[in-house]
């Protein structure tokens, strides 16, 4: 266990060490506590606007996709949980396929897509990229959230007379406020680590944080010192918020089905 | 779930998911056989081609190439991190605030940034600034992964288990707080070894939570892209190439979209094939844990 731990930690170590490494130190010796303490490369980062404007980028739209992935997948989540309904077990596999679909065979397709709509490189394209996956992703996890209600709460509702909408909104949702929390959490996610359709989407105006750093690895592949620093900056969101969900991350990742 | 009612009008909550997703899948998937089946000039010119791309993509070695090395990477990461999650999950402290460190710190590689999973590993590995390179060179073992075939694997491989392994940890970990205390005080009755307790009492009740594990960690490594892509970018030569990276390559890179869009297709049906099998499965767990 320790060992395990230890090996998880030594390369998060290296990178974060690292960041705090001036480039010749990097380079030139081989030091496992840095020698002169540097915030040079965060300096760099936060005054940047090519750099902070990748946070900026990323954090609109991943907060854009989260938003439509919840306002869309609690409705048919809870579609799923409660009632029967013609299709529903091929929809629920369609969907399914769209969370295994790989990324790298939407990423052309994508590209003329939202470039013939005139939605290239803007936060929306992104943030409806990413629905592909998140949405199925977000259905799946309320809806494992959801059956652990009692439909016998419903049924009071409504014979108390709540209409549909007022039950859903003052009563269900409050009842599954953490599941909506994991959720979103998850959509957050996979929406701030993917690459791939992100990078195709966008070129100026709404890139994110992680395409900025694969283009100066691959443009200079000098100034590591800056790279790990930025690295360090885009663990430190995920870090935070894992402490809030440790307990249900387990059952996210299983789709809600632990 | 027997007790669902039939509702049709349920289809209307779902309506806003199916118009969203379809905007996001098949219009693309369209495209996507559309191109299959017409070749380009330059100009976007396009004409009519038949099944021809598919004719060509199967006799080349390309796909089937990068069709294999996908399978070992996958067999290979699926034999290390299973076990090894397994184990982790084992050792694991049951309660306290050592359970939560032990938690925090484990789901933390699953949620750094793939590519920056990639710098990470890209810096460590190196001989000349990274801590493994180093040690491993002043040990005598010279490891290039940039040049040498075996040492792109090696790390490929080494990095994959370090983002991924926690996942199965995770999952086996809250699959064994299910188990009730009173299994284990009944072995300890019958005096049972552990490995006894392991084989009869925790494997069995692990059994849908590894199940979801595989499933997950097979598709995520049979789509890998970013990881691979910083690191190696697919080589040396082609050594690293997984599906993925080649069909981005002959996409983006060569904007070959016929022959891409061939080759999409097919990487997405064996996709589809493997969602049908995990579904199938998970539908039938679901029905066990309804029935018993």
């Amino acid at each position: 266990m320790v060992l395990y731990l230890l090996f998880l930690m030594v390369p998060i170590y290296w990178l974060v060490i690292m960041s705090f490494k001036s480039n010749s130190e990097i380079l030139g010796a081989f030091t496992l506590i840095p020698q002169d303490f540097t915030l040079g490369n965060y300096r760099t980062i936060l005054t940047d606007p090519s750099w902070y404007m990748g946070y900026v980028n990323s954090f609109i739209f991943v907060s854009l996709n989260t938003v439509i992935s919840l306002a869309v997948a609690l409705p048919a989540a809870y579609a799923f949980s409660r009632y029967r309904f013609l299709g529903d077990n091929h929809l629920f596999f369609w969907l399914l396929t769209n969370r295994m679909a790989p990324p790298a065979v939407f990423a052309l397709p994508f590209f003329q897509l939202y470039s013939s709509v005139e939605l290239f490189d803007t936060h929306i394209a992104v943030a409806l990229a990413h629905c592909l996956f998140n949405v199925p992703l977000a259905v799946w996890i309320l809806e494992g959230f959801m059956r652990g209600v009692p439909r016998e709460i419903d049924e009071t509702a409504f014979i108390d007379g709540y209409g549909f909408t007022r039950f859903f909104t003052t009563i269900f949702i409050p009842m599954i406020a953490s599941g909506i929390g994991v959720t979103a959490f998850f959509c957050f996610m996979f929406s701030w680590v993917e690459l791939l359709l992100s990078r195709t989407l966008t070129s100026v105006d709404a890139k994110p944080i992680t395409a900025t750093m694969t283009r100066t690895v691959s443009a200079s592949g000098l100034d590591w010192g800056v790279l790990a620093a930025a690295g360090v900056l885009t663990i430190i969101p995920g870090a935070i918020v894992i402490y809030f969900v440790r307990r249900y991350i387990a059952k996210g990742f299983a789709l809600g089905r632990v | 779930m027997k007790d669902k009612t039939t509702n049709q009008r349920a289809w209307f909550l779902v309506l806003p998911v199916l118009l969203l997703v379809a905007f996001s899948s098949i219009i693309p998937m369209m495209t996507v056989v559309n191109y299959s089946f017409q070749d380009s000039f330059v100009g976007n010119e396009f004409f009519w081609f038949g099944l021809e791309w598919y004719h060509e993509l199967l006799r080349t070695e390309r796909l089937w190439d990068a069709l294999g090395r996908q399978l070992l990477f996958s067999s290979i990461i699926l034999l290390i991190e299973i076990p090894l999650g397994i184990l982790v999950a084992l050792s694991m402290p049951k309660k306290g605030v050592w359970a939560s460190v032990c938690l925090v710190l484990m789901a933390l590689p699953l949620l750094i940034p793939y590519n920056v999973v990639g710098t990470i590993w890209q810096v460590f590995g190196r001989e000349d600034i990274g801590l493994l390179g180093r040690v491993l060179s002043d040990l005598g073992v010279s490891f290039n992964y940039a040049q040498n075939a075996f040492d792109a694997w090696a790390i490929v491989i080494a990095m994959d288990v370090w983002h991924w392994t926690s996942l199965v940890a995770l999952l086996a970990y809250a699959g064994l707080r299910s188990i009730p205390s009173a299994f284990y005080q009944a072995a300890q009755i019958d005096q049972a070894s552990r490995w006894g307790i392991f084989r009869y009492i925790e494997l069995p009740k692990l059994r849908e939570v590894l199940i979801i594990a595989v499933l997950l960690r097979f598709m995520d490594s049979f789509m890998i892209y970013t990881e691979p892509f910083v690191l190696t970018g697919g080589g040396p030569g082609n050594a690293t190439t997984f599906l993925s990276i080649d069909l981005v390559k002959m996409a983006l890179g060569q904007f070959d979209v016929g022959p891409a869009a061939a080759f999409s297709l097919m990487y997405f049906l064996v996709i589809l094939l493997i969602s049908y099998v995990f579904y199938t499965v998970m539908v039938a767990i679901d029905g066990d844990e309804a029935g018993s």
